[in-house]
């Protein structure tokens, strides 16, 4: 069991990882570098006079890029560990786990560790401001583990009681609120934020798509 | 259910919880911690998967 989950989760995570670094190279990693420019003072953003719209050229950083790769990779590989021990607890329980199956659970997984704390913590542009970031992360991690359990009741709870607990966890952790700051002294032009944010989100999802969908696939090959 | 299905079950569960612990560890290490080290090499894709970072 154990090696199986092990097996699976390594091939699934370093793919979708892999996947969701190149994503996140050609589509976050400008956004990012722009607002660097803007974090170092390179360039200031005036709202009378506006800033430029066009980033630096991007060219890929052999060090710094292959470390995004590098941590991407572990990142979804720790992902796909959880996910695919989940996954097994449910196929021990008679719940078929077809590749079709396998995309609800990445989109599932993107909406616990992505989607719902980005309602409270969007994705952040260096440069913004934020609330401690000790509290931030266990905001965070309360999140992911309640919109989890929530979404694992949903697919699988057999009570009106379990689908009712399920709401007031998906609500909790918005009702509670996230820690922000107390003042906002970001100096990047908010558009740059909303941009990084909207592409950070759709990578993350595309990323899971894949996650799930090849968590599936290994874990029914190495059966 | 009889002792041997019992252990078959108990152990399974146990290995899918070691599994699960392993991942939460990896994305924990790679994601989260603030060492200096682990924090500027992971720092771009600690902002683009929305983690908190710094």
């Amino acid at each position: 069991m154990l090696s199986r989950i092990v097996t699976s989760a390594l091939f699934a995570g370093f793919a979708a990882g892999l996947i969701a670094a190149l994503l996140q190279l050609a589509f976050v990693q400008p956004h990012l570098l722009h607002a660097e420019m803007f974090e170092s003072g390179e360039l200031v953003h005036s709202v009378t006079a506006g800033s430029s719209a066009h980033g630096p050229a991007y060219q890929f950083d052999a060090m710094r890029d292959g470390l995004s790769i590098l941590f991407s990779a572990l990142i979804y590989t720790g992902y796909a560990l959880m996910m695919i021990a989940a996954m097994a607890f449910a196929d021990e329980r008679g719940h078929v786990l077809t590749p079709r199956v396998g995309i609800i659970w990445g989109l599932a997984g993107f909406i616990a560790v992505h989607f719902a704390p980005a309602i409270g913590l969007p994705p952040e542009l260096p440069g913004s401001s934020a609330a401690d970031v000790g509290a931030r992360q266990i905001w965070w991690f309360a999140t992911v583990g309640a919109t989890a359990l929530a979404l694992w009741l949903i697919a699988f709870g057999r009570s009106m009681m379990a689908w009712g607990i399920a709401v007031i966890l998906l609500a909790a952790p918005h009702i509670v609120g996230a820690p922000h700051p107390d003042k906002f002294h970001g100096g990047v032009p908010p558009e740059l934020g909303g941009l990084f944010a909207g592409n950070a989100l759709g990578v993350g999802m595309a990323a899971w798509v894949v996650l799930g969908l090849l968590a599936a696939h290994f874990w029914n090959s190495e059966a | 259910m009889n002792t041997h299905v019992k252990t078959r079950v108990n152990t399974s569960t146990a290995q899918i919880v070691f599994a699960a612990l392993i991942g939460l560890t990896v994305m924990i290490v790679a994601g989260h911690l603030q060492a200096a080290t682990l924090h500027d090499a992971a720092h771009d894709t600690r902002h683009a998967t929305g983690f908190p970072c710094h």
